[in-house]
């Protein structure tokens, strides 16, 4: 722990990850505060997945701008930090001839953001593509550049990246208050003792209002939108091959069914304003709700392979858009708030344009040795037969399978926990590995886990947590 | 280049042994049996409580005792057991590919493979229970493993949502370790476990049995905090204004098992939407010729003493087609229909021109039936009626149809329930 840092980053989300991992490239000292024990724990890891093209934001807007940048940086990235990606492509259908002017719309709306490769597709042309397609669907807009990915992966990747390169992660520490001392640095007081940085960046998701409003006036508010899915087994995942959206309403992008990198299904999310900043419930009628949508998009989907189903908070502004500004009361305050959807594909954009306002607060000197890269946790049964065979020759763990539904190894799971960042919960190894995300949904493999995360960390195995 | 082995066997619980010694002393002496845990035994090796083999054995044996028994029969023979083996995927052609820690990555060709890879639990995931996800929430499997193998209790005050026979065994086993059992939730108007699980493990505790209720919220952020039982009408849709609230830190689910295809689908196994299992002939084969399947990856069983004698006919059967390839007489195949109160049969077909063992026909019954008969006819002629005080579905029905019977028939044969006349 630094006596002062020149940026304090609060929430480990894939927002605070992808700044600490652009701030990481420069010779700063960076802090990212998270109150929960691991990175990727609020809005980032429960929710659609998707790297949108960028024809839904209002042109002119921070989202538009972000999210067509975010969307053509994820190649790279997903590269570099080894992070699961596939430019699968997007259907937005809608039921009605009277509806196409709307397609029409997000069409020349998604061209003035500078999407490419838009085009509106016939009934039978949608169909073609997606035989799975309801038959009440009239016409389609088609985004080729839409991508799905593993918001998990991609997240835990950013911060072990940014770990690598020198950014301080202090996990379950809660931030109760900031302040300005005499010179011009912040006080960040934490349920863990005191933290002081040059400036702060505030990426903290559903509670961004609550961290602003310690220090700086109250200009904006925060509302938890919560959003409720299904997740289907990996049998299920080829019912559709693009992501299949409805026509965007006020409150969101409607009820989706997509295929997810890891070959399940998702179906969702509802959108419900909630008081409660942490209630991820979900609830009988927001499945029944997710169910009954989906059908107006798409037929066949299997509800019997349902393994799981979960929600999610969106982190809404009540000003529409993304909030990224240095506060114009306290100097060095910088907000990256209401990051709701395009959040995700937004992140490395927001980064870099936070990384921009933090130029103008101090000088940016690039650092030799910075890493760009970042190995993955080697997935053994991803690789073709004769590596995998060679990796077990070498590594007998990775033989060893824990988790049968997903054919996670000992060796994954080890790595999962022994790496910087590592895990420490069920749900940790469970996001960083896919152990325990299949259809058994953990029922074999727990115990397992339970034992080998116990032994780390020296623990009863009653001591060890799902989460948290 | 692919090792060449006889016999393949998918899994070294009880059915998988029990199907490998059956072979074995059929003259197929090239077995193997694949079981990726690190010991024989399967789920049995946390099943420490007894009432296992009164049919087998004539005695009341544990889960570990039971599976100790074959797992020294299979010794004895010197069957080759690969634990920490885990079979990744399987072709029509019966090439199979093994990982393990030792070995590696191996291609395996059989000539014959059994399928006994067991079951799983349905996870809470698949009932769309809404509420939270906190800590707190298990199978009853899971807990089981948790309680009798690693030594944790995964909690003190809990509910067990399902009637399943796992769940009733973990409401006494809970019991017993001091934790406090408050209710177990069945949606069904009946119980999904055997009467004498209830009896022993619910009442002779005072653990209430909550008929036609079900769990409609979970409450906790990261512990479970409590969960809300409400009625269920005849739909299963609960009945708004019957919402009971109980605090608890522990929901045991038992909400019934799955048998474990995902080998069976990879090699295109036909399976029997019904029995979640490969649809069946009379000899245990599957949909690809040299496939067998025995236990609960065929069907759930409800006495693992059933599941033995199966598996042995289906390491027989195994050792027949490999003894006899080509050798047979032209099937004549027939089929065996579920009719009126049977939920499925095991085996869907039957090939009357090759039988040469007595045929067990087994099967569940829809609902409960007092005082109904239980008959297997084949067009006008009653084959079979076999009068019944009371059938469940908890309880697995098995008939016998000797091979004579089965040589004379020319067309398909169903079984029914015959309500009334008792």
């Amino acid at each position: 722990m630094k006596e002062i840092y020149d940026v304090a980053v609060i929430g480990a989300g894939v927002t605070g990850c992808a700044a600490a991992r652009e701030l990481s490239r420069y010779d700063l000292s960076v802090a990212v505060i998270e109150k929960e024990s691991d990175v990727c724990e609020g809005t980032s890891k429960a929710n659609s997945a998707i790297i949108h093209a960028g024809f839904d934001a209002k042109p002119g807007t921070l989202k538009a701008r972000l999210n067509v940048r975010g969307n053509a940086l994820m190649d790279k990235l997903a590269e570099q930090l080894r992070i699961p990606f596939r430019r699968n492509g997007a259907f937005v259908v809608c039921r009605e001839g009277s509806e196409v002017p709307k397609l029409e719309e997000l069409l020349r709306r998604g061209e003035e953001n500078g999407v490419t490769g838009l085009r509106i597709l016939s009934r039978e042309e949608a169909r073609e593509m997606e035989p799975n397609l309801d038959d009440g669907v009239f016409a389609a807009l088609y985004a080729p550049t839409s991508g799905i990915v593993c918001p998990f992966e991609m997240t835990i990747a950013l911060a072990e990246n940014a770990c690598a390169n020198g950014a301080e992660f202090m996990l379950s520490t809660e931030v109760t208050g900031i302040s300005k001392a005499g010179d011009g640095a912040f006080d960040i007081s934490t349920d863990k003792g005191a933290v002081r940085a040059k400036c702060v960046i505030n990426c903290a998701g559903v509670y961004a209002d609550r961290i602003h409003d310690m220090i700086c006036e109250p200009d904006f508010r925060i509302t938890a939108r919560r959003g409720e899915y299904m997740l289907l087994d990996t049998w299920a995942g080829n019912t559709v091959d693009r992501t299949i959206f409805q026509l965007p309403t006020k409150m969101g992008k409607g009820v989706l069914v997509t295929p997810t990198v890891h070959g399940n299904l998702l179906v969702g999310p509802t959108a419900d304003d909630i008081e409660d900043k942490e209630d991820t419930a979900t609830t009988r009628d927001g499945l029944a709700n997710v169910r009954r949508q989906s059908a107006l998009s798409v037929k066949n989907i299997p509800y019997g392979m349902v393994i799981t189903s979960f929600s999610g908070l969106r982190a809404a502004a009540d000003t529409g858009d993304f909030i990224i500004r240095e506060d114009s009361g306290v100097k060095g305050f910088i907000d990256a708030a209401g990051i709701e959807s395009p959040g995700l594909t937004s992140a490395p954009a927001i980064a870099e344009y936070l990384r921009d306002i933090v130029a103008g607060l101090m000088p940016l000197n690039e650092k030799k040795d910075f890493v760009p890269a970042r190995e993955g946790i080697v997935r053994a049964a991803y690789l073709p037969a004769e590596e995998r065979a060679a990796l077990i020759a070498e590594h007998p763990e990775y033989g060893q399978i824990v988790c049968r539904c997903s054919q996670v190894s000992e060796g994954e799971i080890a790595d999962a926990i022994n790496r910087p960042l590592g895990a420490t919960t069920i749900d940790g190894v469970k996001r960083r590995t896919g152990a325990c995300m299949g259809r058994c949904q953990g029922g074999f493999c727990s115990p397992k886990i339970m034992t080998m995360l116990a032994e780390k960390q020296g623990i009863s195995l009653s001591e060890v947590k799902k989460n948290g | 280049m692919a090792e060449h082995i006889s016999l393949a066997v998918i899994g070294g619980g009880p059915a998988g042994l029990a199907a490998a010694i059956a072979a074995y002393d059929s003259g197929i002496t090239d077995v193997t049996v694949f079981e990726r845990d690190s010991e024989l035994g399967g789920i049995l090796n946390q099943c420490i409580h007894n009432g296992f083999g009164l049919h087998t054995f004539k005695e009341e044996l544990t889960g570990p005792e039971y599976a100790g028994r074959f797992i020294a029969q299979a010794r004895e023979r010197g069957i080759n057991c690969e634990t920490g083996s885990m079979v990744l995927s399987l072709t029509p052609e019966r090439e199979i590919t093994v990982v393990s820690r030792d070995k590696g990555l191996r291609v395996i060709q059989a000539e014959a493979v059994i399928l006994a890879m067991g079951c799983r639990e349905r996870p809470r995931g698949a009932l769309n229970i809404p509420g939270t996800r906190p800590q707190g929430i298990y199978s009853a499997g899971t807990a089981q493993k948790l309680v009798n193998c690693e030594g944790v209790l995964p909690g003190k005050e809990v509910v067990i949502l399902g009637s399943g026979d796992i769940g009733l065994i973990m409401a006494r086993r809970m019991t017993l370790e001091g934790a406090h059992v408050k209710a177990v939730a069945e949606l069904m108007p009946y119980s999904g476990g055997l009467k004498r699980n209830i009896v022993q493990c619910l009442d002779d505790y005072g653990i209430p049995l909550l008929l036609s209720h079900t769990v409609v919220d979970i409450k906790g952020k990261r512990k479970l905090e409590g969960v809300t039982i409400a009625e269920v009408d005849s739909t299963g849709t609960p009945i708004p204004g019957t919402e009971k609230y109980y605090e608890c830190d522990t929901l045991l689910l038992s909400c019934g098992l799955i048998p474990e295809n995902e080998l069976s689908l990879t090699a295109g196994i036909r399976i029997n939407g019904m029995t979640n299992g490969p649809a069946a002939d009379d000899r245990l084969g599957t949909s690809i010729d040299g496939v067998f399947a025995c236990g609960n990856v065929l069907h759930v069983h409800d006495l693992v003493d059933f599941v033995s004698e199966e598996a042995g006919r289906a390491g027989r059967n195994a050792a027949r087609y490999i003894r006899e390839r080509g050798k047979k007489n032209e099937p004549r195949v027939i089929g065996v229909t579920a009719g009126n109160g049977i939920r499925y049969t095991v085996p869907c077909t039957i090939d009357a021109a090759n039988a040469d063992e007595d045929i067990h026909l087994r099967f569940r019954v829809r609902n409960v039936y007092k005082g109904c008969t239980i008959s297997v006819s084949s067009g006008d002629r009653e084959l079979l009626a076999k009068k019944k005080r009371i059938t469940v579905p908890s309880e697995m029905e098995d008939i016998i149809l000797s091979k004579d019977v089965i040589s004379g028939l020319t067309g398909g044969i169903t079984v029914e329930i015959k309500e009334g006349g008792v």
